[in-house]
């Protein structure tokens, strides 16, 4: 339908213009996609500090949801982490000799579903405790020795699933001379519960960051349009498409995207190696590997890409609401 | 080229801009459009550049109706009118090579392109030394004479006017006409909304007039 208009029969000039080649066509309109990119890249630079401004809070709104789901991820790698070495623990009645514990070590360890049983004797349990409790001179007062003999249970990957567990534990309980059997599940299951309310919260959070980051560069799309209200009516004057008119503020709104994204993961970066010192000494007194990850090269990559595509939506939502309105109607006068 | 049939546009219910305008203006012709203030000029002008669409009657340039033209079509239309605005609607804040090349711009054409046609359209109206500068640094008759090689860059079958002299000495108003009149010799279509008689005296040529919102003269074919 363009080139119905374009070729009309009066205008031969302008049909004879329109007939260049379709690679000359695709050439000057990437010429001016580039045109336009680099445009709106100097005049953000011509606003230093707005611009700067803008990236900030595009960085912190985009920062903290991705700092969270990191902090989830790794959350969620210790118990992955802790499930595959779930062990039982098994406490002996307080009476049994020693002789006898080690003897149910070796029925225990014979049974299949068992890779390994060990046996902390009583001695050895309060030697340990004293050691990694401080608690020395409170156990000096006891008379005698409060802890039993107590079987760590480590089950075959075969066993570790809910009830092949639960089954192992039901075989230990019922033998002679076991008090009490424990497994250090329920603490898990807590972190996995409480896990997974973060992770819907963060969700949610980044939902209502994303929702805020589009409404800001919406904002300051509006602002741009309203300071190039001249040249969007020139432009829609000469014949300049609806999609001509857009591109500039589409391309100001995916660069904006582009800067928070960098600031973010600026930001995220900064945090990690803020953190990691501390972190490491916390999870090293839990004798855990618990450690921060970074996003990583493909994490920063679809932080910067999801920025971009929200700068150019915020762009887009602005464009829709206010370049319409610009119409040259009120240009010619009386 | 362009052609009103039967052209109504009411605004609201007492307000008719337009009443029952005929008129068909050729191919090369140059034609003057006239009235008091407020006669319908302007409402005559936007309804060829599709700012407006006609309450009844049918508008037609170069062989187009544009009644039914849809919305997203409208740009294509504009890139065969070429228009002057009284108050010129140059922009600021680049030279007056980028505001004559804007057109282009908005077609694609490729860079050596636009440089060949702006600088064709600037020695037109004789500002080529001047393509670097900053149309603010220029006078008001050098200001209009930027805005017509605009309307001219992409050699439209229509040129439209709108007061292009209003502002201007009689001197530069003959310049600026006699420009329009080369324009017409090669084809274009011309039509200069003025209320300057003198300057339509002097010009003799036909002159439709509005009254009222009605065309009371120059709307037959004797007219030219």
């Amino acid at each position: 339908m363009a080139t119905d208009s374009r070729q009309k029969p009066d205008n031969r000039r302008g049909a004879n213009r329109s007939r260049s080649l379709l690679s000359d066509q695709a050439r000057s309109y990437l010429g001016h996609h580039r045109k336009v990119a680099r445009d709106s890249i100097q005049r953000m630079w011509k606003t230093p500090v707005a611009s700067a401004m803008t990236w900030t809070v595009m960085g912190v709104a985009l920062a903290l949801p991705v700092a969270l789901l990191l902090l989830l991820t790794s959350l969620q790698g210790v118990s992955a982490g802790w499930e595959s070495t779930a062990r039982i623990t098994a406490y002996l009645a307080m009476e049994l000799p020693a002789e006898e514990a080690r003897g149910m070590a070796a029925d225990i360890e014979s049974d299949g579903r068992v890779v390994s049983v060990q046996l902390v004797e009583r001695d050895q349990a309060l030697a340990d405790f004293r050691a990694s409790s401080g608690l020395d001179e409170a156990l000096d007062f006891l008379e005698e020795n409060p802890l039993p003999h107590t079987l760590l249970i480590t089950p075959e990957d075969s066993a570790r699933s809910a009830e092949g567990v639960q089954a192992l534990v039901t075989f230990v309980e019922n033998m002679n001379g076991i008090d009490q059997v424990q497994v250090d599940l329920g603490w898990l299951q807590r972190l996995n519960a409480m896990t997974d309310i973060l992770a819907r919260a963060v969700w949610a959070l980044a939902l209502l960051l994303g929702a805020a980051v589009i409404l800001v560069i919406g904002n300051t799309v509006r602002l741009a349009i309203e300071n190039r209200r001249d040249e969007i009516l020139v432009a829609k004057l000469v014949g300049g498409t609806d999609a001509f008119v857009r591109r500039p503020f589409l391309y100001t709104g995916a660069w904006f995207g582009l800067g928070g994204g960098l600031v973010a993961w600026l930001l995220i970066q900064v945090s990690l190696w803020w953190l990691s010192g501390p972190i490491e000494r916390l999870a090293g007194l839990y004798r855990s590997e618990f450690t921060l990850q970074g996003p990583g090269f493909d994490g920063a990559l679809a932080l910067i890409i999801v920025a971009m595509l929200l700068g150019w939506l915020g762009a887009w939502v602005a464009v829709r609401r206010h370049l319409d309105d610009i119409e040259p109607g009120d240009i010619a006068g009386g | 080229m362009i052609e009103f049939r039967q052209v109504t546009k009411r605004y609201d219910s007492d307000h008719t801009a337009l009443r029952a305008v005929n008129f068909h203006l050729d191919r090369g012709e140059l034609a003057f459009l006239t009235g008091h203030s407020g006669a319908g000029k302007s409402t005559l002008l936007k309804l060829i550049m599709v700012m407006e669409r006609p309450t009844a009657g049918e508008v037609i340039v170069g062989g187009q109706k544009l009644n039914s033209l849809p919305r997203r079509q409208i740009p294509y239309i504009r890139r065969h009118i070429g228009v002057v605005f009284q108050n010129h609607q140059l922009l600021f804040d680049r030279t007056v090579f980028d505001n004559v090349a804007m057109p282009l711009e908005v077609m694609g054409a490729s860079p050596e392109d636009t440089g060949r046609r702006v600088r064709a359209a600037l020695d037109k109206v004789g500002l080529l030394k001047k393509e670097k500068m900053n149309p603010m640094q220029l006078s008001g008759g050098e200001q209009q004479r930027v805005g017509i090689a605009r309307a001219v860059v992409n050699k439209p079958p229509v040129l439209l006017a709108d007061e292009p002299t209003g502002n201007l000495d009689p001197e530069l108003s003959a310049d600026i006409m006699r420009l329009f009149t080369q324009f017409s010799q090669v084809g274009v279509t011309v039509l200069v909304a003025t209320h300057d008689i003198a300057l339509i005296n002097e010009m003799n040529r036909r002159t439709l007039t509005l009254n009222q919102g009605q065309l009371v003269a120059g709307g037959g074919v004797s007219g030219h």
